[in-house]
This record gives C-alpha cells, sequence and structure tokens, in this order.
C-alpha cells in the first residue's frame, strides 16, 4: 500500500492561530485555559480555553456559524502555500465533530428548517463549497477518538488508490449543551485539569480546529509519514473505559504491528490524558500493557482543554511538531503520579532526537482509536 | 492510479450474509416481512418488536430511541448467523446516518432548562449505539460512524470491503439507522468473507437494492 504523508496543517485555537504559534506559545508554557463568567454557557464560573469576542468578531463569513467559521479558518490556513489542488476529483474533504452546530438548538426556533441547519451534513456542504472541493464530503462524528478516525479513515481512502489528497479537519464549540452535558456527569474540573496528576479532578474544556492535509504524492517523501493507526471497542460500558485497558493496548499492537515496529521503537506518547479519575487510570494500563510504560508520555489538555472533535487533530498536530523539533513538551497541570502503572509522564522541556510519535484517544461508546507517525 | 488497478487485482469477494430493514413499522429479516405492528408511534413499535422476538436484555429499557433501533435491527440481524465463531476482535461495525443524535440531542436540550439529565446527555453521540451493540455482543473490531444526507451504498461498500481485503476485520456489521422525531428507518447488513446459503455478493448495488426495496414499498 502507498505511503501517506503530511502536506500541511493548521492550529486555529484560542492559543494561536497557526501551527508554529501554537507551537511557540505551548513551549512557553502558555494555556488557553482560563476562568469564564458566561452565562450564555452556564450559571456558574467554570474553567475553559475558549475563543475572546474579538477573535469571534474577526471571522468575516458571517452568514455561517461558528462551528463552520472554525473549521473554515483552519482549512485555509492549512491550504495557503500548501500547494494542494481542492478542485481535484481525487481530493477530498473529511469533517471531525461531534456536537457540530448543536448550539443552534439553544437559540433557534425548533421548527424544520433548523434540522437541517444543525445537520453535520450541511456543515460540511458549507466547508466543500467555500473551497471549492467537487466530491462530496465525509463527515465523522465518533464521540472523542473523532479526529483519530478522521486521520485513519483519510488515510485509508488515500490507500485504495481513490483519492490522492484529504484535508481533514475537526472542530467543535463549547457551549451550554456540551458543558451542561460534562457537568451532569460530575466530569468537570473546578481547576485547569491535571492529567495523569493524584490531585486530578475531571475535565477542563476547550474550542478549536485543526487541520491535516494528506497526500499519497510521492514529491512529499520527505515529509512526516503515518504509519498506521487502529480502532478498538471495550464492549465494557457506554461512558465509563474499561477496567483492564486490554482493548486500547491491543489497538496500540495493531498499530505497531502494521507498521513493523516495535515497542522500543516508539519515542513519544501522545496520550488522551483527560484527567478524569477513570480514563487516566485505563490509559496508563493500556500503555504499561503495551509495554511502553518507560516512552515519554504527555498529555495536552492542561493547554487546550479538551477539545472533542479537534482534539485527535490538535494533539497530532502538536506531536508532529515535537518530533520534528526534538522537543518533548511537558504534562501541564501533572504533579505527582496518580494512576497504578508507572507510566513516563513527561514533566519538564526536554529535548531529544526522536523519530516516531503514538497519538491515542478514548471515547463514549466504549471506542480507542491510536495513529502512528513518523519522520 | 496503479494502486486501483492492485486493488481491482486483488479484490475478493465479500458477501452480505444477512440483511435486516426496520421502516414503516416492519421488520424485514433477508427482505421477508417477520414482523409488522402499524399504527403506533415509534416508542411503542420498539417496545413491540423487542417483545415480539422474546428478547430479554434489561438495558435495553435505557436506551434511546436511535441505539434501541440500531441494537433490535441487530438482534434480528445475527439470529442464527453464527457470529460467535469469529474472535471479538474480529467483528466490527461501521455505521451511518443523516441525522447523527439529533434525536436525542433534542430530547437533552429540554432537560437543560429543568436539570440536565446525564442519562440523556449520554446519548448525544451517534456512536453510542455502536457501543451498546459491541456491549451486548462482545464485539471489540474496528468501529466507524458517519453521516451522510442520504445511505451512501458506494462509500460504504469501499471503506467495508477494505477494513475485510485487509484482514482488519473478518466481519462487518454495516448500513443505517436514522431517527428523528417520528421518522426513523434501519437497514443493516451483515458482511462477511464466506459464501453462505442465501448469501448474495457485498456490492454498492446489492445494498442500494435492498436499502431501497421495491418488496417494501408495496406493502
Amino acid at each position: 500500500m502507498p505511503a501517506v504523508y503530511i502536506v500541511a496543517d493548521n492550529i486555529y485555537s484560542p492559543i494561536g492561530t497557526t501551527t508554529s504559534q501554537n507551537f511557540e506559545r505551548i513551549k512557553q508554557g502558555i494555556s488557553g485555559i482560563q476562568k469564564h463568567s458566561n452565562k450564555t454557557i452556564s450559571d456558574t464560573d467554570f474553567q475553559a480555553s475558549l475563543f475572546n469576542y474579538k477573535e469571534n468578531e474577526e471571522f468575516n463569513t458571517l452568514s455561517n456559524s461558528k462551528f463552520e467559521r472554525l473549521l473554515i479558518a483552519s482549512v485555509e490556513a492549512a491550504l495557503k502555500d500548501a500547494g494542494v489542488d481542492v478542485t481535484s476529483e481525487k481530493t477530498i474533504l473529511i469533517v471531525s465533530t461531534t456536537k457540530g452546530n448543536v448550539s443552534l438548538l439553544e437559540t433557534n426556533p425548533n421548527d424544520a428548517g433548523l434540522k437541517n441547519r444543525v445537520a453535520l451534513h450541511t456543515s460540511a456542504k458549507i466547508v466543500a463549497r467555500h473551497f471549492g472541493f467537487v466530491n462530496q464530503p465525509l463527515v465523522v462524528s465518533n464521540a472523542c477518538i473523532s479526529g483519530i478516525m478522521a486521520i485513519l479513515t483519510g488515510v485509508r481512502l488515500l490507500q485504495s488508490g481513490r483519492y490522492e489528497t484529504a484535508v481533514v479537519v475537526g472542530a467543535d464549540e463549547i457551549s451550554k449543551f456540551v458543558l451542561s452535558g460534562f457537568q451532569s456527569f460530575n466530569a468537570i474540573s473546578e481547576e485547569p485539569c491535571k492529567p495523569f496528576d493524584q490531585n486530578r479532578t475531571g475535565i477542563t474544556l476547550g474550542e478549536g480546529a485543526a487541520t491535516i492535509v494528506l497526500s499519497t504524492d510521492v514529491k512529499y517523501a520527505d515529509r512526516i509519514k503515518v504509519l498506521g493507526g487502529a480502532v478498538s471497542n471495550d464492549a465494557n460500558h457506554i461512558s465509563a473505559p474499561s477496567r483492564t485497558g486490554e482493548e486500547l493496548s491491543e489497538a496500540i499492537d495493531r498499530t505497531l504491528s502494521m507498521a513493523g515496529l516495535k515497542p522500543e521503537d516508539i519515542d513519544l506518547i501522545s496520550a488522551h490524558g483527560t484527567a478524569t479519575s477513570y480514563n487516566d487510570e485505563m490509559e496508563a494500563k493500556a500503555i504499561a500493557l503495551a509495554g511502553l510504560e518507560t516512552v515519554p508520555t504527555n498529555s495536552l489538555k492542561g493547554y487546550y482543554g479538551h477539545t472533542l472533535g479537534a482534539a485527535g487533530l490538535i494533539e497530532s498536530i502538536i506531536s508532529i511538531q515535537s518530533i520534528k523539533q526534538n522537543i518533548i513538551l511537558p504534562t501541564l497541570g501533572f504533579e505527582t503520579l496518580g494512576v497504578s502503572n508507572p507510566i513516563n509522564i513527561c514533566t519538564t522541556l526536554t529535548t531529544k532526537r526522536m523519530k516516531t510519535c503514538l497519538k491515542t484517544a478514548s471515547g463514549f461508546g466504549g471506542c480507542n482509536a491510536v495513529v502512528l507517525f513518523s519522520k | 492510479m496503479i494502486y486501483n488497478q492492485i486493488f481491482k487485482y486483488l479484490h475478493i469477494n465479500n458477501y452480505i450474509t444477512s440483511n435486516v430493514t426496520i421502516s414503516k413499522n416492519v421488520v424485514y429479516h433477508n427482505e421477508r416481512p417477520v414482523f409488522e405492528n402499524s399504527g403506533v408511534e415509534l416508542p411503542a413499535f420498539l417496545l413491540s418488536v423487542y417483545q415480539h422476538f422474546e428478547l430479554a436484555y434489561s438495558k435495553f429499557h435505557k436506551m434511546d430511541s436511535l441505539s434501541k433501533l440500531g441494537w433490535l435491527a441487530t438482534e434480528v440481524l445475527l439470529k442464527d448467523a453464527g457470529i460467535k465463531q469469529y474472535q471479538p476482535q474480529q467483528v466490527g461495525l461501521v455505521l451511518s446516518n443523516a441525522n447523527a443524535s439529533l434525536d436525542s440531542d433534542q430530547k437533552y436540550m429540554q432537560s437543560v432548562a429543568d436539570i440536565p439529565s446525564p442519562a440523556l446527555f449520554v446519548y448525544t453521540l451517534p456512536n453510542i449505539m455502536i457501543g451498546e451493540i459491541c456491549i451486548r455482543n462482545n464485539f471489540k473490531g474496528e468501529d466507524a460512524f458517519f453521516i451522510f444526507e442520504k445511505f451512501d451504498a458506494a462509500f460504504i461498500e469501499q471503506y467495508v470491503a477494505q477494513l475485510l481485503d485487509t484482514n482488519v476485520l473478518e466481519a462487518c456489521i454495516c448500513g443505517w439507522v436514522d431517527v428523528l422525531n417520528d421518522d426513523y428507518k434501519s437497514v443493516l447488513f451483515l458482511v462477511e468473507k464466506a459464501e453462505k446459503a442465501g448469501a448474495i455478493p457485498f456490492s454498492a448495488k446489492n445494498l442500494d437494492t435492498i436499502f431501497d426495496n421495491l418488496i417494501i414499498d408495496k406493502i
């Protein structure tokens, strides 16, 4: 099967609007998370990484929703100078999101028009039309693994030969719908989240968008490659992760064997690390089961919060920058290991020669996803 | 282009070994009506399907309509299908619909004005249905949920065939499960590598033929 290369990428987040701006600021320890008093989202104050009003105003096509403006802004930035022909029949747009335009349910009358406006395929078509994609866009909506699944779907569609280029974009906004839901689960942390820490008390949410452009064109052979990936299901519980971590571990094993690599070949793990008690415990078990407990592992949730349908993309792009620049980022919010297995959580910014990075995620519905990148 | 040719050359035939349609208050298994309960609303209809097939699964009653519909269709689909011959990680699901979880999104949003309900919020993701089916059957393989305006047989055929032909899966449940208020439709296919009695080739044409079955419209 042909190799799949990363041609271009973008992170459009409260931290910055380009990949390099995001990476530079994260290197400086800057987080997008702060306390918000916003009654349209929550009656009580809450921690989150949100776009400020001014940045919202900077979007120019106001007939589109905030969700669609985020998708468009990120794709536009990624395509700038990428030299990709989006109007080719060999190019496909893939959109990753968990809730898309759901915030319109909070503000708009519930009529027949709203159903179509909230439909995820409607947003995808708006973005496709904006840029002139000729193929029907694909929408992945598979909870918190959507971003990684969208990358893997892009890889598969390219390897099938049906397409040569895939523009994979993900976004989610934080609305009352989403925040109240996680609050109803008692899953939201009072303080900025503390992934893998013994005092972690839950998730901090964040909004953002990110884009990865994939290609099988060998002219990109010097770029980062996607070596493989896998998805598994816990078959255990719809809102709680596996008790053993076996299923995530199995997806890691499958990914490594696809790439012909061994655990010792992995230089960095970008974990899901949501900072809920159960998620981080399950991930630590899975990482240990896969024989990766000594591999430097971080969670980026302390910088971005949990960006839902964008998370897999944002965190993949940052991790790719890490291996490109040989810089391991610390896990912001982490102090003392609070999981049963002694995995190697990164605490300081360090430089190390690196070649490969594994990105993992897990989500509601018992789903797990893994993707492997290499120089 | 060369990869297209290689793929065609290597293409292994897969088979639809079972299919189920639930639409307009009728359940069809392999295109034959097996249960009908017209004149009732969706929740009552779904319960009557559960009772008719003498299913005993207490988790069913807490599911949202989308999960109930997909779960019931899978129960009928797998009846006598011998799915237990596979290892858990060899069976996966590739499902799609137009309205994601909007039916439950609306119900959850109504609860937010009062007390936000975690029991409703958990169903505001379409892949929860996949989770419910996996829990019931101990399926641990690859799964995915895609959103399309209309059922895209060509995409499903291509994507599922790739998962089977590259040995990511040995069997895959794929198709469409959509619910929004009173509108609903579920058409699921069990796709396997080995031909069985009554199986038909797994092709976009056959998916579309079953999805738009003329027999269904005649009833």
